[in-house]
């Protein structure tokens, strides 16, 4: 079963339209709250005039900051107490400092009365100029503070010394724009305070539950355990789905006040405006190189533009991006310094390989550039600085995400070698060199890179099975459509010998299971997926023990397949799941000496991440005269481990590359002087659709398993994205023959032109050149 | 991204259509397709009063064909045009331009007239008309009177159109055997409205270009025919020597706006490009 491209076990509901997304959910009595969103970048909010709004049919009430007695929003990880001070408020008090941050709440008996309604709410706000580059010199925030919430510096080794003794360095400057995850379904939040119970139930949430319990029954002030987050069916997440926004507090804090239900659900053009963008990183790199091309130390000083505040990500999109960017390569000294700049845009968090697609992008662009001055091949200076197989695990000593870097399996150069061989490279570079000297603007490009996975410190799963025999598997993590729920019933099948269609998965609700992280960093196969094993080896065991007493037998005797137990070597004695549970009544457990019911608990820990690797190639076209990228071929090899599922492994990375590719070339959230976003419709922010996309051919190793889970698994979920800037960057240039052209991303297909121009004007002025 | 209120009103006939245009006056619109029309209002962008919806009106789809013309009712659906039967090179322009017209569902709902009516000055259809110098057929409670398309397009999202007035026909003068034509644009994405959008139509005789039809899209605030480039065409062998004049020439005579998806020289560019292109490119 593990390791079989076993179909989608949660696609039925789906296919059959009976899918239940934050949207389909209602409760009779439910008000619809609409957010008033501040027009302007950046200004003192002098006033909120509620009163037009009020006299309109089926309003409610209007409710603006002065109304809350609610702290601001808080973090859910790598929290430095520094960027305390620029966590978001709930509602604007006092400035605005984005357009589209929420400045008050609209309450109607109908969704569109109350956006008829939130039309009329006056907002008195005195404009202020805005900040809109990470670059300036750091700004006031307010009084006590300047707009650099945070300076990142880390590194190891003797930076200064390395340089001092290189032949070479190396240096450039590299941008990636700002974008990030768009999910089909927007966000929606339905919250559901019972006066007197006291309980708040929240539908709609996703990724995170029981750490957003945590924090909405802290702004709350109720006890964690009277608030019920439920996850329905999530649209997508990759990153920005799920984390707890103002919205997600309003809703509850409206409902608690009215003793009503309150419902809202987002519109794509509040999407593009109110959840978390991501990247939009400059990075200034250089390298110290010897002769040979072996990198003796990077430096790297970045500039992150966080938006108009640190949400619940706190510092883990640029710590990420300082720890992993050395990446593959073993650069025994590194120094970085990331600047987390806000600005008057929306708040910025993780997307799909935070801080790694950004990461990746500078270093690969670097080693091409080292490649480039030495006048040798890129993969041949990437081959002389892996880490090697018997370096393993290999230490940096620095720190990801809270946990010791320490890569702990990986063989790159023998991923490189089978992709090689696989993709053919040589005769696909040979067939791309003979079109170039017919004049096309071909090229590929590669880059190579390392993920981190699996990210701890827990995962629990409880597994129980009914009296007829149906496995229910229980587990706080989020699913949001990676195929979760699939990956989970096959590792329990495999160890109970059952059939995937008795099983079924329950995930995100945090009334049915004490703990749990969630969905996110990769992580869900590793640590859900080992704690599922975990959970099915006990209740493996406690099925023995109880059928040990029925067949009168020693466990010992027994083995568990089909869904029944036998005595070994006698197929006739086989009792099923189903009897063994019916069996474990409380009195007769109690007798036997058994805990009651057929259930056990599986917990997998840990304090590593767990680290899988990957090489991305694109091959590109140029259209000379349009300066139009049009990505041909995409090509991924990449090494899970061990792969629960192919399918889905394949499925991730395919769709991984499609935001890898989006990112390159389309998705782009640009600011006009003034501070106005000028991406908030489909119109403008541009996704990559099954046009632009090329067919993806993937590779999947499983040449270094984990040794840090009983799996050996590593996660699959961002592989698809890390390198595709990098690798798309390399093939423009080797397309239109210049080393180093793309230093930004997206590739605007007029900063193509603008590169194939120059391209030309080289290549008439030194005729016979290359 | 919901609409502000407004009110319904379907029509059974033109003359119903136009008897509410009159009662209801500027603050109504005409619902056709709705592919455009309904997303600026569920963005609030246009807030109209009442929409007319003349979708049920069978009478305006559908293409009349007539010895020298065609007359293309309001109502024919992109569809219906890109997999038109009209022979020679008007047919071969009205399918290749129905092809790049947005996507399937869109071309499946979206009307000709209401492209037309719309006046997005990189539409297709708008740029056709103007490329052919169509006639548009326009109905009220007055009467029924023509407007030429050079009339027709007055500025962005805005037409000659009064706000009691309907369009119900466009009329296009079919291209005889001589004609060469192509449809040549340039989005940052399949479907995309185009950055910028060249028509050509050539009349070739022996070699010889006679009269020279260039219509430019997303140049400008309305579609517009390049008389630089139709000048330097008209009497020209049809070769690489003359296009390249006029694909230059029609670069150099546009001031093209600038957003995010290109600059006004990059729209010059592709207007010399795409345009030299179409002409390589021109077939019956």
């Amino acid at each position: 079963m593990i390791g079989k491209p076993l179909r989608r076990v949660e696609d039925l509901p789906l296919l059959l339209g009976t899918g239940r997304f934050a949207a389909d959910i209602s409760l009779p009595g439910q008000a619809h709250l609409r957010v008033v969103r501040s027009p302007v970048p950046h200004g003192m909010l002098r006033g909120v005039d509620g009163r037009k709004a009020l006299s309109m049919p089926g309003v409610i009430g209007v409710w603006s900051a002065a109304d809350l007695d609610l702290g601001p929003i808080g973090f859910r990880m790598v929290a430095f107490p520094g960027m305390l001070p620029y966590r978001q408020p709930v509602l604007a008090a006092e400035r605005v400092r984005y357009v589209g941050e929420p400045v008050a709440i609209v309450l109607a008996d109908d969704p569109y009365r109350a956006e008829d309604a939130a039309d009329l709410v006056e907002l008195d706000i005195e404009s202020l100029p805005p900040v809109l580059d990470q670059l300036q010199e750091p700004a006031q925030f307010d009084d006590q503070n300047d707009t650099e919430a945070l300076l990142h510096e880390d590194g190891y080794g003797d930076v200064g010394a390395a340089f001092a003794a290189a032949p070479h360095v190396v240096e450039l400057t590299v941008t990636v724009g700002r974008h990030t995850g768009v999910p089909l379904e927007c966000r929606g939040a339905l919250a559901d305070y019972r006066p007197g119970a006291g309980t708040l139930d929240f539908y709609g949430a996703a990724k995170v539950p029981h750490q957003n319990r945590l924090l909405l029954a802290g702004l709350l002030g109720l006890p964690p355990q009277l608030v019920v987050l439920r996850e329905a069916h999530v649209g997508g997440g990759f990153g920005v789905r799920g984390e707890v926004y103002p919205e997600d507090v309003l809703v509850c804090w409206a409902s608690r006040l009215l003793g009503r239900p309150v419902k809202w659900i987002e519109d794509r053009n509040e999407h593009l405006l109110a959840a978390n963008h991501s990247r939009d990183q400059v990075h200034r790199i250089r390298a110290a190189v010897l002769a040979d091309g072996y990198i003796t130390a990077i430096d790297d000083e970045f500039w992150l533009d966080q938006g108009a505040y640190v949400r619940t990500h706190a510092a883990a999109v640029p710590t990420l991006t300082a720890s992993m960017l050395p990446g593959p390569y073993q650069i025994p000294a590194y120094r970085v310094r990331g600047h987390v700049r806000l600005t008057n845009k929306t708040p910025a968090g993780t997307y799909r390989a935070p801080g790694r697609y950004e990461g990746t992008f500078a270093r690969e662009r670097l080693i091409d550039a080292v490649a480039s001055s030495l006048g040798k091949p890129a993969m041949e200076i990437r081959l002389s600085n892996f880490i090697s197989p018997d370096q393993m695990p290999y230490a940096r000593p620095m720190s990801a995400l809270g946990t010791d870097l320490e890569y702990d399996s990986g063989d790159y150069a023998l991923l490189v070698g089978k992709a090689q061989a696989r993709f053919g490279l040589a005769e696909l570079e040979h067939g791309l060199a003979a079109r170039r000297a017919l004049g096309e603007a071909v090229g590929m490009g590669c880059a190579f890179f390392v993920e981190k996975s699996g990210l701890g410190p827990y995962e629990a799963v409880r597994i129980s099975v009914d009296q007829s025999g149906h496995i229910d598997i229980i587990t706080g993590a989020g699913s949001m459509g990676q195929g979760f729920e699939t990956v989970i019933t096959q590792i329990c099948a495999q160890e109970l010998g059952v059939r995937p269609e008795t099983i079924r998965v329950l995930h995100g609700q945090t009334d049915q299971i004490e703990h749990a992280m969630g969905a996110f960093a990769s992580r869900l196969t590793v640590m859900a997926g080992s704690a599922t094993l975990i959970a099915a080896q006990a209740l493996r065991e406690k099925a023995l023990a109880a059928a040990a007493r029925m067949l009168e037998a020693s466990p010992r005797d027994l083995e568990l397949s089909d869904g029944a137990v036998r005595v070994a070597g006698d197929p006739d004695t086989g009792i099923s799941l189903a009897q063994i549970s019916e069996a474990l009544r409380p009195d007769q457990a109690a007798r036997w000496g058994l805990e009651p019911s057929l259930t056990a608990d599986g917990w997998h820990t840990t304090d590593h991440m767990c680290y899988p690797y990957g090489l991305h190639i694109a091959v590109v076209r140029v259209d000379a005269g349009t300066g139009q990228v049009i990505a041909e071929r995409l090509l991924v090899a990449y090494d899970v481990g061990r792969a629960v599922n192919p399918m889905l492994v394949e499925g991730q990375i395919v769709g991984g590359a499609a935001q890898g590719l989006g990112g390159a070339l389309l998705e782009e959230f640009r600011y006009d002087d003034a501070g106005h976003p000028q991406c908030t419709t489909f119109m403008d922010y541009l996704l990559p659709t099954r046009a632009e996309m090329p067919p993806v051919d993937v590779l999947i190793t499983e040449d270094a398993p984990s040794p840090r889970n009983p799996l050996g698994v590593k996660g699959a979920g961002e592989g698809g994205t890390t390198a595709m800037g990098a690798a798309i960057a390399a093939a423009i240039d080797a397309a239109l023959g210049v080393p180093l052209g793309v230093k930004e991303l997206p590739v605007h297909p007029e900063a193509a032109l603008r590169l194939a121009k120059a391209a030309r004007r080289e290549s008439t002025s030194e005729p016979g050149g290359a | 991204m919901k609409p502000a209120p407004f009110d319904y009103i379907p029509a059974a006939s033109v003359a119903e259509a136009v008897a509410a245009l009159a009662e209801l006056g500027d603050g109504s619109k005409v619902l056709a397709g709705g592919q455009s029309l309904l997303p600026m209002m569920n963005f609030r962008l246009a807030r109209p009063d009442a929409l007319v919806d003349i979708g049920g009106l069978g009478e305006l789809r559908g293409v009349q064909a007539r010895e020298r013309f065609i007359e293309v009712g309001a109502l024919t659906r992109h569809l219906d045009l890109e997999r038109t039967g009209v022979p020679g090179p008007l047919g071969s322009l009205l399918r290749s331009a129905g092809a790049q017209v947005g996507h399937l569902p869109i071309r499946t709902r979206g009307t000709f007239g209401g492209s037309v009516a719309h006046a997005d000055p990189a539409s297709e259809w708008c740029v056709l008309a103007a490329l052919l110098d169509a006639t548009m057929t326009v109905t009220s409670l007055a009467g029924t009177r023509t407007v030429a398309a050079a009339d027709f397009f007055t500025t962005i999202f805005t037409t000659a159109l009064e706000p009691d007035e309907l369009l119900t026909a466009v009329t296009l003068p079919r291209l005889d055997e001589s004609y060469r034509v192509a449809v040549v644009e340039f989005a940052r994405r399949a479907g995309d409205f185009a950055i910028v959008a060249v028509m050509v139509a050539c009349s070739v005789r022996n070699g010889v270009i006679g009269d020279a039809r260039v219509c430019l899209g997303g140049v400008a605030d309305r579609p517009v025919r390049s008389l630089a480039a139709e000048s330097l065409l008209a009497g020209q062998p049809a070769g690489a020597a003359a296009f390249r004049a006029a694909a230059d020439a029609a670069a150099a005579a546009v001031s093209p706006p600038a957003d995010i998806h290109g600059s006004a020289g990059y729209r010059r560019d592709l207007v010399s490009v795409l345009l030299r292109r179409a002409l390589e490119r021109m077939a019956p």
